[in-house]
């Protein structure tokens, strides 16, 4: 903390309190950034993080008594516009681009702001656009709409409109949450790229592998207080996780013997041209089975597969022994299959609505009283799910929205559990989820588990795969590649077969 | 090439649709491939398509307006009452009359939009009737004739006798139409201010957060709107020469028909002057078309909303997926 003092501080704040309403956000907290350091805000949703940056940014104003300094310069109350010129960027998670608007346009929105109208010459955003594209490295056609471009590519834009101007220190709110490994690889080198440039980054992620990659120093808030600010050299996940829950958690091998259930998914063959080849698996009764793999490895197209959503070019799938062939996902919902989606945010939860409706939407039949849903049966539905997966909410008609990312999830889940599946279908079920609520779903999944459940597992987050199933399977160009048995193989080793 | 016209995919379509219905006309029949068609064409287009240009900006930025041809109408009984008292005016005085009195209604529609919280298609819901109500309530209904020369008298700008003996001619709307369709191309494709409205219209809480000034958005958008409404109001007595109170009632679905198949999306964000000119053109070569062919015009209404479907079906699948999908 004693460069908070040195003048090569670009950002430094003291005694940062926050209420809302009753609410206190932030509690005497201070953070303090170099120039040219990769620092890590870390901490549980929750925990403040939004509100430390939101502060630094002018977006929200700190409580009375709290001093911020930026770039050297004593700000008593910074407004985002402010912020902006004294060199302070956000990238928010949600990235706050122009889908409709050229690529050029939204790295260089910034000169066309402005009450004045003057002529928006196109060569000139052009110009800017690419000198701030060529900071990073990289190339885009700068006149395709926004829209036509993947998610990893909208992140660059992003990253290319906070370095327009005199950018000292860029914000980066869950930058990786949805890149895949390889994308993310990109990414953390060009943060590596900045640093070294002079600009200082701030890195909010959930993914703490990562965190401990790129960042010098971590700063650990729980609960709107300061935790302290820890050196990331010999900091360790686990090390991390408690200081940001206060609690312990074992990352144990959970794998166990499953070979004499009887089978409930058996594929043999099945194949997808352009998507996978000749997968066999088998899937008994209790058995988590991992799938984990780069994107592009034909993972999620599996998934769609066994959930009816597009259909195998050739090969067979076995339920219960008996071949099927799905023409919607109706008909896998019928036949026991349910499917929990990477995407949470905009494919599994219908956001403004309430919690209650969301979880009785997949079995709304079953609600049915004389042809109408019975409030009576919805509400012993909603609640008993609730109760059964510990779900923390207000009242079940709070809209989705107003939970934290592991509830969703855990409402996701008790979604398709109402449904009585035989086999779950997970893909990427930790995605924007914190540490410890990730450790609270994974129990539910063991759980279910042993109540007979055969659960598919699939995540390009190989810890995950392979502290939570019993067999894990390495998919690479469309095929299974390897098996490998989580109690006889190291994590290292699976990292290093995956991802080298 | 390819860049083109993928960014515009829309108005390739459009035009493609457009040059095999005139083909197609003017094979099937007569009048329809002559110079004085296409003149009328041009002269009884101009007033929508001024409405268009207002209609595309508020469409741009994320809102829509059911009110505008009322108000129109509004417009055009307020200043032909102020002009009469003033003893009649002239061409200067009815433009700043009728401009600012549109500016003035719409600016009415933005304040109840921004200040009180509500969705653009309530509000104009609420003002389309409210107008129109009071409108009907205060003239009983009466038409106004006996309008000054300068704003009855047709203003012939171009003229050429063709063979037949049959004039083809343009007249003063057309010539407004095409400066406001240029001044509307400079304000949303070419300004600091329209491309702010773009954004606007495409992720408000993204222009929000960049620091776009939202209630700016709303009074310009509804303000252009106002402006356009006005001189489409003053043009369309022009070319009918006469006030009636209910003659633009209903054509608010016949521009944002035209606006929507031009490639200006519902919910902000997109939207192209060439497309709006294109899709009034379409449709009013269609009508046309159906005229000349002898068709009722019963039938009208149902073959534009034919073409609507088919014409904004076809550009929601992008050229490249045709042509990928063959290969």
């Amino acid at each position: 903390m004693a460069e908070q003092a040195a003048p090569a501080a670009v950002l430094a704040m003291r005694a940062v309190s926050k209420t809302f309403g009753g609410v206190q956000a932030l509690r005497d907290v201070s953070f303090a950034v170099r120039a040219g350091e990769v620092h890590c805000l870390a901490g549980e949703n929750g925990s403040g993080k939004s509100t430390l940056i939101k502060i630094a940014t002018g977006v929200y104003s700190a409580d009375a008594g709290a001093e911020i300094d930026i770039a050297g310069r004593h700000v008593t109350a910074p407004t985002p516009g402010l912020a902006r010129r004294l060199g302070v960027s956000v990238i928010w998670q949600d990235l706050a681009l122009f889908p409709e608007m050229t690529v050029a346009e939204n790295i260089a929105f910034e000169a066309l702001l402005g009450a004045r109208p003057r002529l928006a010459s196109q060569r000139q955003l052009r110009e800017t656009a690419e000198r701030a594209l060529g900071r990073l490295g990289v190339t885009l056609d700068l006149t395709a709409p926004l829209r036509s471009l993947p998610i990893a590519k909208r992140q660059i834009v992003a990253i290319a409109r906070a370095l327009v101007g005199e950018t000292k220190l860029i914000f980066m709110d869950e930058p990786t949450a949805s890149l895949t490994r390889n994308e993310t690889d990109h990414l953390l080198q060009i943060v590596r790229n900045l640093s070294a440039s002079g600009v200082a980054v701030v890195f909010v992620s959930h993914r703490l592998a990562e965190v401990l990659e790129i960042a010098e120093a971590v700063t650990v808030l729980r609960d709107g207080g300061l935790v302290g600010v820890f050196p990331a050299e010999g900091m360790t996940q686990s090390r991390l996780t408690e200081l940001m829950t206060g609690q312990t958690f074992d990352s144990a091998v959970s794998a166990r013997d499953r070979g004499t259930a009887p089978a409930v998914l058996e594929l043999r063959g099945l194949t997808r041209s352009g998507e996978y080849q000749d997968i066999d698996l088998t899937i008994r009764a209790g058995e988590t089975v991992g799938i984990t793999g780069l994107i592009g490895a034909g993972r999620t197209e599996l998934g769609h597969t066994l959930f009816g959503m597009n259909r195998p070019g050739r090969g067979e799938i076995r339920l219960h022994g008996k071949p099927v062939s799905f023409r919607s996902n109706k008909d896998a919902i019928r036949a026991g299959i349910a499917y929990v989606s990477e995407d949470r945010l905009s494919l599994g939860l219908i956001q403004p609505q309430s919690i209650a409706d969301n979880l009785a939407l997949p079995v709304l039949d079953r609600l049915l009283s004389l042809g109408l849903i019975s409030p009576r049966r919805k509400t012993a539905l909603v609640d008993g799910w609730i109760r059964d997966l510990a779900v923390k909410i207000g009242k079940p008609e709070d809209p989705v929205s107003t939970l934290s990312g592991g509830n969703q999830q855990r409402i996701v889940l008790a979604k398709w559990l109402a449904t009585e599946p035989r086999l779950l279908i997970l893909d990427a079920p930790t995605v924007g989820v914190d540490v410890g609520a990730r450790a609270g779903i994974f129990a539910i999944i063991r759980r279910l588990a042993e109540q007979g459940l055969a659960i598919l597992l699939i995540s390009d987050e190989a810890p995950e795969v392979h502290f939570n199933a019993d067999r894990v399977l390495h998919m690479a160009g469309g095929r299974i590649v390897e098996e490998f048995d989580p109690r006889e193989t190291s994590l290292a080793a699976l990292e290093l077969a995956v991802y080298a | 090439m390819r860049n083109l016209v993928r960014a515009n995919a829309t108005e390739t379509w459009l035009i493609l649709v457009t040059l095999v219905l005139c083909l197609f006309l003017s094979l099937a029949t007569e009048q329809f491939f002559s110079l004085v068609n296409f003149t009328d064409l041009l002269n009884t287009s101009a007033v929508n398509l001024i409405f268009a240009m207002g209609l595309v900006v508020v469409l741009i930025a994320g809102g829509i307006d059911i009110s505008f041809a009322v108000a129109a109408s509004v417009v055009q009984y307020v200043t032909a009452l102020a002009l009469m008292s003033l003893g009649g005016g002239n061409w200067a005085l009815g433009f700043i009359v009728a401009g600012l009195c549109g500016i003035a209604l719409g600016a009415v529609n933005a304040a109840l939009i921004h200040h009180f919280r509500i969705i653009s298609i309530v509000v104009t819901i609420a003002t389309f009737n409210a107008f129109f109500g009071l409108l009907m309530f205060f003239t009983r209904g009466v038409s106004i004739y006996n309008l000054p020369d300068w704003w009855s008298d047709r203003i012939i700008l171009w003229e050429y006798e063709t063979a037949g003996g049959a004039w083809a001619e343009l007249t003063l709307p057309v010539l407004v139409m095409s400066i406001c369709v240029f001044l509307t191309w400079l304000l949303i494709g070419h300004s600091s201010t329209g491309r702010q409205l773009y954004a606007y219209g495409d992720n408000p809480e993204a222009a929000r957060r960049v620091g776009i000034n939202e209630a700016a958005m709303q009074y310009i958008a509804f303000g252009w709107l106002g402006l356009m409404l006005g001189i489409a109001g003053l043009m369309q007595v022009n070319y009918a020469q006469e006030v009636v109170p209910n003659a633009l009632f209903g054509r608010e679905l016949d521009v944002l028909a035209a606006v929507v198949l031009g490639g200006a999306r519902l919910g902000g964000g997109r939207g192209t002057v060439l497309g709006c000119v294109l899709g009034v053109l379409l449709i009013a070569i269609t009508e046309n078309g159906l005229n000349l062919l002898g068709v009722s015009p019963y039938a009208f209404k149902m073959v534009v909303g034919a073409i609507i479907l088919v014409a904004i079906t076809l550009s929601n699948i992008s050229l490249e997926t045709l042509v990928r999908r063959r290969a």
